[in-house]
């Protein structure tokens, strides 16, 4: 179907020709620029002026090559291709613990994590929290939301209120659901511990970034006999939440959940991509490792730059 | 229209220009970086009144219908404007404000943080219930490395091969060799995951955090 024109967007965002230009965007903002500036930079001044770090460049191709995959695989979504995606464990759990909150009508907790919306981890958390809003708002019950951060509250509301929506039930949305606590870490701990004590959820939500108040927050859930699925991207605290949690998403299972529970093909396009560029991770370590049992110096850059190895 | 747009448009436009700072050095480019800086601090100052006010009425809305431990939301009101009274009246350097902070809210969340003890031996407690092979293994993983983190790691071990094998020089392979490659497998995973979000942003495709489905179906 025909999307209208927007005269505000020179083109339409996912088209494309959008995933086009934003590629050369992205190639023109980093790219080296003409040799006679880069002959000029015999100054420290002028040195000061590059238009591409060029120490940076092992770090750059890396990032083209992945971004190419992205939006490849996004076209050929695009494109009406049938894309496979993995499983992901543990999903299946979300539908489970929303069902049981709502036999038991009991509350469902939701914390969106400590770090603030420029975060991916917090936008995989809220766009997993949208999926949350819409199944609960089927099964007729309402999910609170904690927030440490107010831009993330505001942005959560938007999020649970179109989740009811797309449900077909706006009605449920009360913005008092998903409130700011505080920006004390240990204080937004205390306020979640104390709202799991006082109203007894029956399934609880940690999806985000977290810090040493993970534990609190887990144990104080686990205490309650509440169903609980975490998910974070912060390594030292998977421990954690794998003992106390029922189901935990680890590291990237964080990101790839949000697109899996949206199921829309440009999305899982995406997904695909960061499949393969691990595979291709895969195969680069397996080939360090061979090359290292063979004696063969693979740092190239490091030869390149004369910095040795 | 405008209302789906904008922010989508923003998005691109910022999510371009600070991928792009970080490969381009040139002055120009870090005085930008360091407006937009600048700008985010403002905003989420702006922002902030909206979280206080969220707090207020959230627990404001409590107390007035009398619900179940309406107590503590008073209390809550209650800290929070003698809090902002006395940064107003007696300056935030000194003072009441000082003696709430210092007094008040830093022993209140270091009791909260010595908690974290308690819950980890709980939580370990759990984990270290030897009842599958993979919950052995982490329980002498986790007695080994828990040993040889303590004096007496270097003292406790044993001989083979003519060499000396210490508990504390097996806490640092287990840490340095599986614990450190398990670790960077989860971190290579989340860099590709923090990546593929943010193209996604960047390219207009993830729209959920906007409160908007690819279909168009949401917004607000």
């Amino acid at each position: 179907m025909r999307r209208p024109y927007n005269p505000l967007m020179l083109v339409r965002p996912g088209s494309r020709r959008h995933v086009l230009l934003m590629a050369a965007a992205i190639l023109l903002a980093a790219a080296p620029r003409a040799t006679g500036e880069e002959a000029a930079a015999d100054t420290t001044a002028a040195a000061a002026r590059r238009w591409f770090a060029t120490e940076r460049l092992p770090t750059f191709v890396p990032l083209v090559l992945f971004a190419s995959l992205v939006g490849g695989f996004i076209l050929a979504a695009r494109g009406g291709r049938n894309l496979f995606v993995r499983r992901i464990a543990g999903l299946d759990a979300i539908d489970e613990a929303i069902g049981r909150a709502t036999e038991m009508g009991r509350p469902i907790l939701f914390s969106p994590g400590l770090d603030e919306m420029d975060q991916p981890a917090t936008v995989a958390a809220i766009n997993i929290l949208g999926q949350i809003a819409e199944k609960s708002a089927s099964y007729d019950h309402r999910v609170s939301v904690l927030n440490r951060d107010p831009i993330v509250m505001s942005v959560a509301q938007d999020v649970v209120r179109s989740g009811y929506l797309r449900a077909g039930r706006p009605d449920l949305f009360r913005e008092e659901d998903v409130f700011y606590v505080t920006y004390s870490q240990f204080g937004y701990a205390a306020g979640v511990a104390g709202f799991m004590v006082r109203t007894r959820p029956a399934a609880n939500f940690f999806l985000g970034h977290f810090y040493a108040e993970s534990l609190v927050m887990a144990e104080t859930g686990q205490a309650t006999g509440a169903i609980q699925i975490a998910g974070t991207d912060s390594d030292a605290q998977l421990p954690f939440f794998i003992t106390a949690c029922d189901y935990t998403l680890i590291g990237e299972e964080l990101y790839a959940a949000s697109v899996y529970l949206a199921r829309e093909p440009l999305l899982l396009g995406s997904l695909k991509a960061q499949d393969m560029a691990k595979l291709l991770v895969i195969i680069f370590i397996l080939l360090g490792v061979a090359a290292g049992f063979l004696g063969v110096n693979m740092d190239f850059w490091a030869a390149a730059s004369g910095a040795g190895g | 229209m405008i209302q789906r747009t904008l922010p989508i448009a923003f998005a691109i436009v910022f999510g371009v220009f600070m991928l792009a700072q970080y490969f381009v050095p040139h002055p120009w480019v870090a005085r930008g970086y360091n407006t937009v800086l600048d700008w985010k601090q403002i905003v989420f100052g702006c922002t902030l009144t909206l979280g206080v006010f969220s707090l207020l009425r959230f627990h404001g809305r409590k107390l007035l219908r009398r619900d179940p431990g309406a107590l503590f939301s008073g209390v809550a009101l209650v800290s929070c404007i003698a809090t902002v009274l006395a940064g107003i009246f007696f300056g935030i350097e000194g003072g009441p404000y000082r003696w709430l902070f210092e007094r008040v809210q830093a022993p209140m969340q270091a009791t909260l943080f010595s908690m974290l003890a308690f819950f980890v031996a709980s939580a370990s407690y759990r984990a270290f219930r030897a009842r599958s092979a993979h919950a052995t293994i982490l329980l002498v993983a986790g007695c080994i490395v828990m040993l040889g983190r303590v004096p007496a790691g270097d003292i406790l071990g044993f001989d083979a091969g003519g060499a000396r094998y210490s508990l504390a020089g097996i806490a640092s392979w287990i840490l340095d060799i599986p614990n450190l490659a398990a670790k960077r497998g989860i971190l290579i995973g989340v860099g590709l995951g923090m990546i593929s979000t943010s193209l996604r942003i960047i390219l207009g495709v993830e729209r959920a955090y906007l409160g908007q489905s690819r279909s168009g179906g949401g917004g607000s």
